[in-house]
């Protein structure tokens, strides 16, 4: 199929130009327009969203600060904890920002419900790009990304959560999306 | 004391003192209040809030600011010309109160058995007097400008000096109609005149006109190349930094109301209100107020609503047609007041 440009070409129509007397009608009543366009914004409202006190909803899905979960049916009530160590989520970190240091259990010191536990577990937010990864390679859903956004801190130091920071809930929970919002 | 001579009355020195310091402290304690209700509007006009944290409803950011502004390093360029950098922002702020000091709030009321005329001044020259002072205040930006010893202020300056001389003479041409119209250059006087009509209505045009060209003279958007502030350094105040930034921009904020105060006493019948209402004399200050807040508010719309000029469209808008607008207002006004009062 061959091109042929005369296809293409677009007749551009100008209006005459106005005179002085239409130029300065046109303009005027363009000036008027905007001003009844920028009045409308006023009507219209505020779309801000005052953060600290307002925040925007994050979807289920949303990937933000890391959580250790423990079972929530053991009789002593604090629970085992879901992870056993393995540093499946260490292997699987692409910003290599997790460390695990795991132990073994005893009958006297039970701490999972595996044979080892993460007697260690760091994971350096600093570093984190939150892709979720760890949560993926997780073989018993141990670690899941939680919906927190909020992780600024003054200090690099402060930025490395323990394994009792990231097993413990919130102190703020962060809104979260319904269906259909 | 011959600036009151057309008050028939001479007022005891120690009103015009108690006068002056009333001027002054309301003219710069209005001023705030005006900078964070500008930032509020604009805000609505952009669908945002403004500044609404520090103090309630935010009305404390103009004195945080100042306390920042203050607080900054007193410094100044190598190649400044110390005496003419120190004085250009006493210059801006000083001709900007004393032009404000000709807003007539209301007429001569007796107080306490005192006659006292609501207003700074009431000169035969009248608004020739707030020409003259704003003349002067030319040389407050255009010697700041200079006497930085910088490549940027003088260029802002220079643009600066050509767009206020261009537009002033419109401004200027636009009230003698009104000033044709009321037979007198006391503004007392003409707001006298204005019980039948607004003058507006009969001088539309010259209120077109001087509104337009007020726009220019203050530096405000659509006319603010002068400063420009998306795409130049800051102008002829580029060099200038804390206290003395902030003098220039009190002045411009000054100018705004001088030039509303001059448009609601010429154009929108100063204290007076339509439909026959006569209110107690104490209400006057308040109408002249609110109507200048009307004039201030216009003058944000339009900040929020139009871009700014190209200079060389600056220069023909003003030269080719607003001069001869004002220009053919003028005469026809004379023509007509001369047919009419034949």
């Amino acid at each position: 199929m061959s091109w042929t440009p005369g296809e293409d070409q677009i007749v551009v129509q100008r209006a005459p130009e106005p005179g002085a007397a239409g130029g300065t009608y046109r303009a005027f009543g363009e000036t008027l327009r905007g001003l009844k366009t920028t009045f409308a914004r006023v009507v219209e409202g505020v779309h801000t969203i005052q953060y600290p006190e307002q925040k925007v909803p994050v979807y289920p899905r949303f990937r933000g600060r890391h959580k250790l979960h423990r079972f929530e049916d053991t009789p002593d009530g604090a629970g085992l904890e879901k992870c056993v160590g393995c540093s499946l989520c260490a292997a699987a970190c692409p910003s290599d920002c997790i460390r695990v240091v795991a132990a073994e259990n005893t009958p006297e010191h039970r701490v999972s419900a595996g044979e080892r536990y993460a007697a260690v577990y760091e994971i350096n937010i600093s570093r984190c790009i939150f892709c979720g990864y760890c949560e993926v390679a997780c073989p018993f859903d141990a670690i899941t990304m939680g919906h927190d956004f909020e992780m600024s801190d003054y200090n690099r130091s402060d930025l490395i959560f323990t394994k009792e920071m990231l097993l413990a809930e919130p102190l703020e929970a962060t809104p979260l999306r319904t269906e259909g919002e | 004391m011959s600036v009151l001579a057309f008050a028939g009355y001479y007022e005891p020195w120690w009103i015009q003192i108690i006068k002056s310091l009333l001027i002054f402290s309301v003219a710069l304690g209005i001023l705030p209040l005006i900078i964070v209700y500008e930032r509020k509007l604009l805000g609505r006009f952009q669908g945002r809030y403004g500044p609404n944290r520090v103090g309630p409803f935010g009305l404390l950011q103009p004195l945080a600011e100042i306390i920042k502004f203050a607080t900054k390093e007193d410094s100044r360029p190598v190649t400044s010309v110390g005496p003419l950098y120190l004085a250009a922002p006493v210059i801006s702020i000083l001709t900007a109160v004393a032009a404000f000091a000709l807003v007539p709030f209301g007429d001569v009321t007796n107080i306490f058995g005192t006659r006292v005329g609501l207003y700074g001044v009431d000169p035969s020259i009248g608004p020739l007097y707030v020409f003259a002072f704003g003349a002067i205040a030319f040389y407050g930006l255009m010697l700041g400008g200079w006497a930085s010893g910088s490549k940027y202020s003088f260029l802002g300056a220079m643009r600066a000096a050509a767009q206020l001389i261009s537009y002033e003479v419109s401004q200027g041409l636009a009230l003698i109609g009104v000033i044709i119209t009321a037979g007198s250059l006391s503004l007392t006087a003409i707001v006298h005149g204005q019980g039948g009509m607004w003058y507006f209505i009969p001088q539309f045009v010259g209120f077109l006109v001087f509104t337009i060209a007020s726009f220019a003279e203050t530096n405000r958007s659509p006319f603010d190349l002068v400063e420009a502030d998306a795409e130049l350094v800051a102008g002829y105040f580029t060099e200038y930094g804390g206290t003395r930034m902030v003098a220039f921009l009190f002045a411009e904020y000054l100018n705004m109301m001088v030039v509303s105060g001059i448009a609601v006493t010429l154009f929108l019948g100063g204290w007076l209100l339509p439909f026959g209402l006569h209110p107690p004399t104490w209400v006057d200050p308040i109408i002249v107020l609110a109507k200048m807040m009307v004039f201030i508010t216009f003058f944000i719309w339009i900040r929020a609503t139009l871009p700014r000029l190209r200079y060389d469209q600056l220069m023909s808008f003003g030269w080719k047609i607003l001069l001869p607008l004002a220009t053919a207002n003028t005469l026809v006004t004379a023509i007509i007041v001369v047919a009419v009062h034949k």
